[in-house]
């Protein structure tokens, strides 16, 4: 839909909820991976769901349509248009995932503090580095002792 | 979620197999919380367990011939309603998550009794029930969403139970964390792709998308669909550059709960990757065929020399065997990137040979943890002569690892090297046989620590209990049996073949 070499402004605003969600994916990606902090890195994760859901919640819009319920009466009009429930369904689903994830993300954090004493990475890290070095040290007669 | 209790057109109890195929241990599995005395978790998750691998192996009776079971949820016919569908190839999955799972139970008892203690073992069993019933029902399943769905059942209980390995050692907690969130990574990345895949098809039925992508043909969005959920199940998977997650998992969670992740929770992925790829993808589509050999192929073997190689140096056996995993799954993936029908038949049998070869030997592991105290090879040392029967186990399952003649390990890298010549890409061939040479090395360091080292003076260590040994012996002589007698594997894996290169076709039954 570019035309010559200007945007074509209409399918830019037009698209404007896909373009959110690339920018709340890629940012939720990125705390993910950018930093060091567990609990951060849960919070980066949500973003990065969230952002899935606005894809879906986009998808299901059809242009003109009202919400998908039927009246009362069960009087269905077929001249109304609907928008489509199916995505608005699978991402209910797909939050229950999301809370799941996160509660247990969570309680991983909570039960490393108590072990570590610390949710930075990095010195996370570090612990874990220092016990496999002992664990080299202690173990590694048999690999150092070629027979 | 809709029950068999609907009124439904399929009366009798055989109708209904593919739903209590879920429904027995998804059920069982609160009930166990219910009843909350831990007296009862243990029969309660083995009872389950076992009613699975009779429905399992009913199912893969009746559709061995290449008949395919539609069964749909609740009286919705498919399109629109979730269907199950049984096939050659998920019957055989699913039989062999219910197969392993009945016989790691036993073994688990006695091994979760000294590495989990006794207050969490109730929620231990309910973990294991969910995260069995949602491997099953990713096998099982004919509805796309409803994978991802499963997916996370199983892949949410998979995080628990691997972070009960912080009793023993606290390095679980982290590679649980780990895990987590690239697990969910993966799984969110999947959910975007078969987001694209509505947008594009406006379905979700596995065979509905086949059909509706088979007409439409090539377009945008189903290039980023197939490269989302590649991407996605690749983690799953562990292929190998997106495989960190699981040597720490495998390594420091409860020794029954490696023997059973190693043996089903990648081979289930593997089997998803298996049908998007196959089923609902077409084979013929360019794309595909460019990502399979530009990119899984040159992976895969990265992953079969890269993995072997730093197998080869652990002083952990744990380890060791958590390398070698993400090596053999370098295996599965060659033959699914040589997109013939041995390649892909050599992919099934080894997703079924790899996965009884690894229950074994995890299991052994186990033993050792349970006797020794660790699986450090220096706290092995001479044990070949104190744990006789668990020992000799190791290196029957290790020969299989290996690929020795005679044990199953060798009928499916057999097939394996038959589809790369069949490409005539006799290079692959020799570096199949090449890495593994490395296997016989990390194997050798194993035997070479349990024969030919002297065992300490002061050692106490004794043989494990029956409970244990038994479960461990079962997997070691279907090594030996599977790699002798290949009817079974093969007709199954040749007919799941079939079913899966037949593309849309094949979806719909022949």
């Amino acid at each position: 839909m570019v035309k010559e070499f200007g945007l074509d402004w209409t399918f830019v605003i037009g698209h404007l909820n896909y373009w959110l969600f690339i920018i709340l994916m890629m940012t939720g990606l990125y705390i993910v991976v950018a930093k060091g902090n567990l609990v951060k890195k849960i919070v980066g994760l949500n973003i990065f769901q969230t952002a899935v859901f606005m894809l879906y919640i986009s998808v299901g819009k059809v242009k003109g349509g009202t919400a998908p319920i039927f009246p009362v009466d069960m009087n269905i009009d077929p001249d109304v248009l609907y928008s489509n429930p199916l995505p608005h369904v699978l991402i209910l689903t797909a939050i229950v995932v999301g809370v799941a994830t996160t509660s247990l993300g969570l309680a991983l954090a909570v039960r490393i503090r108590e072990e570590y004493g610390t949710i930075e990475e990095d010195s996370i890290q570090k612990i874990d580095r220092d016990t496999c070095l002992q664990d080299a040290n202690l173990h590694s007669e048999v690999a150092s002792e070629p027979r | 979620m809709a029950t068999e209790t609907v009124v439904h057109t399929a009366l009798t109890l055989t109708d209904q197999l593919p739903a209590l195929q879920i429904v027995v241990p998804f059920v069982a599995a609160p009930l166990i919380v219910l009843l909350g005395g831990r007296r009862w978790a243990w029969p309660i998750a083995f009872a389950a367990s076992l009613a699975s691998l009779v429905i399992a192996a009913l199912l893969l009776a009746s559709v061995l011939d290449g008949s395919i079971i539609s069964y749909h949820m609740g009286g919705w016919a498919p399109p629109v309603g979730i269907e199950y569908r049984v096939d050659a190839a998920n019957a055989f999955v699913l039989l062999l998550v219910s197969a392993i799972s009945t016989v790691v139970l036993p073994y688990a008892r006695t091994s979760i009794a000294r590495e989990v203690s006794e207050r969490h073992h109730a929620l231990f069993y309910t973990a294991y029930l969910l995260c069995f019933s949602g491997l099953m029902g990713v096998a099982i399943t004919g509805d796309a969403f409803n994978v991802f769905v499963f997916l996370e059942i199983s892949s949410l209980s998979t995080y628990v139970l691997i972070a009960q390995g912080a009793e023993r050692d606290r390095r679980a907690l982290t590679a649980s964390y780990d895990y987590l969130i690239m697990g969910t990574i993966g799984a969110t990345f999947f959910v975007i792709g078969i987001g694209f895949l509505y947008m594009a098809t406006g379905t979700l039925n596995l065979a509905d998308l086949a059909d509706r992508i088979a007409d439409k043909g090539d377009s945008r969005t189903i290039r980023a669909a197939f490269a989302f959920i590649v991407v996605g199940i690749g983690l799953k998977v562990a292929m190998y550059p997106v495989h960190r997650w699981l040597p720490n998992a495998y390594t420091y969670a409860p020794s029954a709960i490696t023997a059973f992740l190693a043996a089903t929770a990648t081979k289930v992925a593997v089997y998803v990757l298996l049908r998007f790829v196959f089923s609902v993808f077409q084979p013929a589509f360019i794309f595909e065929v460019h990502t399979l050999e530009f990119i899984i192929l040159p992976f895969a073997l990265v992953a079969m020399f890269a993995c072997s190689f730093v197998a080869v140096f652990q002083s952990d056996f744990k380890m060791m065997l958590a390398f070698s995993s993400v090596a053999q799954i370098g295996y599965i993936l060659l033959g699914i990137s040589f997109l013939n029908e041995t390649g892909v038949t050599a992919a099934v049998i080894h997703l079924f040979n790899h996965g009884i070869t690894k229950a074994a030997l995890f299991m052994a592991v186990g033993a050792y943890v349970y006797s020794a105290g660790g699986s450090f090879y220096d706290t092995m040392q001479g044990l070949g002569r104190r744990m006789p029967l668990t020992s000799a186990a190791v290196v029957i399952a290790g020969l299989s690892l290996i690929g020795v003649p005679g044990t199953a390990g060798f009928i499916s890298k057999w097939v394996l090297v038959q589809g790369a010549l069949e490409k005539g890409w006799w290079p692959v061939a020799i570096l199949i046989v090449g890495s593994s040479l490395l296997a016989v090395i990390y194997i050798w360091r194993v035997i070479e620590v349990l024969y030919l080292q002297p065992t300490p003076e002061d050692s106490r260590v004794r043989e494990v209990p029956m409970s244990m040994l038994v479960p461990i012996w079962i997997m070691t002589l279907a090594c030996i049996w599977f790699g002798l007698n290949t009817d079974m594997t093969m007709s199954a894996a040749q007919a799941a073949a079939r079913g899966l290169l037949a593309g849309s076709a094949g979806m719909m039954g022949q």
